[in-house]
C-alpha cells in the first residue's frame, strides 16, 4: 500500500563478485537509508546477495507497453545484425 | 492438566548463560508477536528476522546452559518448562510492544548494548560463548542499525511520531540500569575472564545512545533511578502472560512435535 510517505523503490541485488546487479523486486520506504534496511530484510534473508542497490521507481522511465510493435517488432527482421548472419572464409579461422 | 516445571542446577556458568538466553527468547517473542501486524510489510519481516536472530542466539545458549549443567534439560525445557520466577531476562525485554515507537525504543536501547556486549564476548576465555558472540555480534550490529535509523525518523518526524517515541524512552529509561547490573555469582565469572564486565560498556552505550537521541531531537530522562530484579527471577506482571502463551502447548500436550 502506498502512501505519500512511502514511495515505491526497486531492488537491485548482485549475488556475486562479477555478475551484474540483477532487479528481484520492489518495496515501499520513506527515505533510501530506509529503503535499502528494507531490501536487506525482504531480499537478501537466504543468502541472496553481496550487494544492494536501491532505486525510487519514480526515477525510472519505461518504454510503454502499447508501443511494443513500433519499438520491438522492426528489430525481429534484421537477422543481419546478427554475428552468425555472415559466413566467415575458411582462411580466418577462429576470430 | 500442565505439565511441572523443571528444575535447574544453577551454578554461576549456568545461570549466566540462561539470563543471556532468556534475554534473546523474550525479545525475540515479543518482536514475533508483530508478526502479521507492522505497521507496513517491510517492517513486518524486518522485525521477524530479527525475531528470529534472537530466537538463534536463545537456541544456541539454551543448547549451552543444558551441556554445562549436565543434566537431562535441554532447548525445549528451558524455554517451555520454567516459570515466571525461572526466567532470569532483563525486564526491559520483557515490557510490551506497544506501538511501532516503543517497540523500536526498546530495540534500541538492548541493541545499543548486546552490539557491545557480543563484541566484548568475543574475547571471552570460554571458547563456545566467544563463538556464539562473534555470531550475535552481526546479528546485533544490524539490530542497532536498524533501530537507530527509527530513532532518527520517529523522534525528528512529526509531532506525533515524537511524542510517542519520547514517551517510550521516558517510560522504558528506568529499565536500562539492570543492563550494567553485575551479581556475586557473575563476579567470578568476570574475575576468571569468561564473562565482560558490563558496566564497562556503560560509557559507551550512554554515548551511543545519546548521540542518536540528540539527532532524533529527543531529550534523555533526567531519572536516575532504575528497577532491577529480572536476572533474580523477580518480574513484571507481564512476562507472566508472555509465558502463557509461549508455552502453552507443551505445558498442555508434553513433548509434543510438529
Amino acid at each position: 500500500m502506498g502512501t505519500p510517505n512511502t514511495p515505491l523503490w526497486e531492488v537491485f541485488i548482485r549475488s556475486r563478485n562479477g555478475l551484474a546487479h540483477k532487479h528481484v523486486g520492489s518495496l515501499h520506504a520513506a527515505d533510501a537509508t530506509l529503503a535499502l534496511q528494507a531490501a536487506r530484510d525482504i531480499y537478501t534473508r537466504r543468502g541472496e546477495g553481496l550487494s544492494i542497490w536501491v532505486v525510487p521507481s519514480a526515477a525510472i522511465t519505461a518504454s510503454d507497453p502499447t508501443d511494443k510493435g513500433m519499438m520491438f517488432e522492426p528489430a525481429e527482421s534484421k537477422i543481419y545484425r546478427h554475428p552468425t548472419f555472415y559466413e566467415v572464409p575458411e582462411e580466418v579461422g577462429h576470430m | 492438566m500442565a505439565t511441572a516445571s523443571i528444575t535447574v542446577s544453577e551454578t554461576p556458568l549456568v545461570l549466566y548463560v540462561l539470563r543471556r538466553a532468556d534475554d534473546a527468547l523474550i525479545l525475540g517473542h515479543r518482536l514475533s508477536e508483530w508478526c502479521g501486524y507492522a505497521p507496513m510489510m517491510e517492517e513486518d519481516m524486518a522485525l521477524a528476522n530479527m525475531g528470529l536472530d534472537l530466537l538463534g542466539q536463545a537456541r544456541e545458549l539454551y543448547s549451552y546452559a543444558g551441556i554445562i549443567e549436565g543434566r537431562d534439560n535441554d532447548e525445549d525445557k528451558f524455554a517451555y518448562l520454567r516459570d515466571v520466577r525461572q526466567y532470569r531476562n532483563l525486564l526491559l525485554l520483557e515490557q510490551p510492544n506497544g506501538d511501532f515507537a516503543r517497540t523500536m525504543v526498546r530495540q534500541f536501547f538492548y541493541a545499543a548494548f548486546a552490539d557491545l556486549y557480543w563484541r566484548a564476548m568475543m574475547k571471552s576465555a570460554d571458547a563456545t560463548l566467544a563463538a556464539i558472540a562473534a555470531k550475535s555480534e552481526k546479528e546485533s550490529a544490524y539490530h542497532l542499525r536498524h533501530s537507530s535509523e527509527w530513532m532518527l525518523r520517529l523522534g525528528d518526524g512529526t509531532e506525533e511520531s515524537h511524542r510517542r517515541a519520547q514517551g517510550a524512552v521516558d517510560d522504558l529509561w528506568a529499565f536500562t540500569g539492570e543492563m550494567f547490573e553485575v551479581d556475586e555469582s557473575e563476579r567470578a565469572l568476570i574475575d576468571a575472564g569468561i564473562a565482560i564486565d558490563p558496566a564497562g560498556l556503560h560509557p559507551h552505550w550512554l554515548k551511543t545512545v545519546s548521540s542518536v537521541m540528540s539527532e532524533a531531537t529527543m531529550a534523555l530522562p533526567k531519572r536516575e533511578w532504575m528497577q532491577k530484579g529480572g536476572r533474580s527471577g523477580r518480574h513484571s506482571e507481564h512476562l507472566g502472560h508472555l509465558l502463557s502463551e509461549l508455552q502453552a502447548m507443551q505445558r498442555t500436550f508434553p513433548g509434543v512435535t510438529w
